[in-house]
């Protein structure tokens, strides 16, 4: 979503109320307008479709025990959060910008007829829910049900769209410190921060303050392997997701014209790397080749690409899905390992991890004088020097400090409050039986192998 | 009449069927069950981290036979689970049984088994 989109929007509105009118004949610009809403909202559906693979990842690598409450979470967020998103996080990301947040376009007021605010609402609000949903992931396992409730409300409300304004008030009537930084305007075309590092910190924050499900550790502190119940269910989850991932940057543009394929290309390089390079990095360090490891990988490729996408050349979504992918290994087992923190899908590697590196990869691959779409915008390799590396290194540090510092205030005052964790017997139980009172596989005897 | 409990290793159980069935034993019930026993645990990498599989997965068969039928059917089952002769081939228990009543007809003892 770069500036060509900030332009053409105005231009949209009166070119489609023109072709409202009765016997005004179509011209090239209405058609063009109507392409972009076509395409625009054909994206967004995409998009939606990602929830589908959020869902079925999350419940494929975590126990069957807990899968109705995974999905349960996984409806419940998008439902809260569409509804938050249009009453209050819509307008404080797009709204006219009291120089920190929208103020106006609060539940699409003053928006009628076929407004180009209905198509960019939708738009987002699916951008917006996918912040939310990368947490549950995260948090998965132990986590009382109401107060995911509250969260999902918190974070498409306010944490996610304030942040969304700094970066990209300016696509519609907003206006954001980081658009307007000295060093050149901070680039994430699709949201590697603005979407994918805001979802992921706060779900480190969510996995810290809840701790590590009982059994991850063992009493020296080693970890403890607790593997995902449906592989199959994971695998389709990650093809969704990558399916979905073409509406998420190619429908980035708003725009129906030939960067659409450019988009789908880069998206689709970076996400081969990523899954290529960790499953190499896995195979190396671990022994063999892990598929949840690869999964991972694929969606470390497309996290990173995802700032990129519209900036970088195929060469360079070649390099940035590869290093993309060996990040996410590292950092699983960093976690894991050293940080002893419980983050059972990965959620926090794959968002929060690639999500900075993709970032910061714009300012050292961003090509536009390369790629011929404009003059500005070159990263270091390309000879822009160090400006756009240090812009990202601001966007990139001032969405840590907002969404992490956030969400450590948020679960800790969950935590202090209604409680953010089930009971020890719950747990062992199953989430299922003790949120829900159901079962996922009812007829089915759950067996555990040890 | 007998009760023989067979634990045997899942992939010999078509063979182990196709035995019984050779010397005329129709009936038996076969169950899955998780067993530990001398074999070496498999050892399963998942994100990273290695685990050990200790209880392994074994078909549990039970038959409830007439006198004459006990050792045919052991040697049935032996034959087959033998293999090459490695451990984790399993174990066969043979228990007295009290009695044996067929639902259907209310037939008891040998006449129930058949």
């Amino acid at each position: 979503m770069l500036k060509i989109a900030a332009l053409f929007s105005p231009l949209v509105l009166p070119a489609i109320s023109l072709a409202a009118g009765e016997s005004e004949p179509m011209t090239p610009e209405d058609v063009q307008a109507n392409l972009n809403v076509v395409w625009t909202i054909l994206a967004a559906f995409l998009v939606f479709f990602m929830q589908a693979g959020f869902a079925l990842l999350e419940t494929g690598m975590t126990r069957a025990k807990n899968a109705v409450n995974i999905l349960m979470k996984n409806v419940m967020d998008f439902s809260v959060g569409s509804v938050a998103y249009f009453l209050l996080g819509f307008g404080l990301m797009f709204g006219v910008s009291n120089g920190f947040f929208g103020t106006t376009l609060f539940g699409l007021s003053g928006v009628t007829g076929n407004d180009w605010e209905f198509t960019f609402l939708l738009f987002q609000t699916v951008f917006a829910a996918t912040a939310a949903t990368i947490v549950s992931g995260a948090m998965a396992e132990r986590t009382q049900f109401k107060s995911y409730l509250i969260y999902s409300v918190f974070v498409t409300a306010f944490i996610y769209p304030i942040f969304g304004a700094w970066a990209w008030g300016g696509l519609l009537e907003g206006g954001g410190w980081l658009e307007n930084l000295s060093t050149g305007p901070f680039t994430d075309f699709a949201g590697s921060t603005v979407v994918h590092s805001i979802g992921g910190w706060i779900a480190l924050a969510g996995a810290i303050v809840l701790g590590p499900r009982i059994g991850k550790y063992r009493r020296d502190g080693s970890p403890n392997a607790i593997p995902g119940h449906n592989i199959p269910l994971a695998a389709l989850g990650v093809f969704i997701l990558w399916f979905g991932w073409f509406g998420f940057n190619a429908g980035s543009t708003t725009i129906g014209d030939g960067s659409i394929g450019r988009l789908a290309v880069t998206t689709n390089l970076a996400a081969a790397m990523g899954a290529i390079s960790a499953t190499a990095t896995a195979w190396i360090f671990f022994g063999k080749p892990d598929l949840t490891m690869s999964l991972n990988g694929a969606l470390g490729g497309l996290v990173s690409i995802t700032a990129g996408c519209f900036t970088v050349t195929p060469a360079g979504a070649l390099w940035i899905g590869f290093i993309g992918g060996v990040l996410v290994v590292l950092s699983v087992w960093t976690l894991d390992r050293i940080f002893k923190i419980d983050d059972p899908v990965g959620a926090v590697s794959v968002h929060a991890v690639a999500g900075v590196w993709g970032t910061l990869a714009c300012g050292l691959f961003n090509a536009e004088a390369v790629l011929n779409i404009g003059t500005s915008n070159t990263g270091l390799f390309y000879g822009g020097g160090v400006n756009q590396l240090i812009s990202q290194f601001i966007g990139v540090g001032a969405a840590f400090v907002w969404a992490f510092g956030l969400g450590m205030l948020l679960f800790l005052a969950l935590k202090h409050t209604v409680g953010l964790r089930v009971s020890e017997e719950e747990e062992i139980l199953g989430l299922d039986i003790g949120e829900h009172g159901m079962e996922s596989y009812a007829g089915f005897q759950i067996f555990t192998a040890e | 009449m007998k009760l023989i409990i067979a634990i045997i290793q899942p992939e010999e159980l078509p063979s182990i069927k196709e035995a019984l069935v050779q010397n005329k034993i129709y009936k038996f019930t076969v169950s899955n069950a998780l067993g530990q026993g001398m074999e070496i645990p498999i050892n399963e990498v998942y994100r990273g981290i290695a685990h050990d599989i200790k209880l392994l997965k074994k078909v549990r068969l039970e038959i409830a036979v007439t006198d004459e039928f006990v050792d045919v059917a052991v040697d049935a089952i032996s034959e087959v689970a033998r293999g090459a002769g490695d451990v984790g081939r399993g174990k066969i228990f043979i228990l007295p049984i009290e009695e044996c009543i067929r639902i259907r007809t209310g037939e008891r003892g040998e006449a129930a088994i058949g």
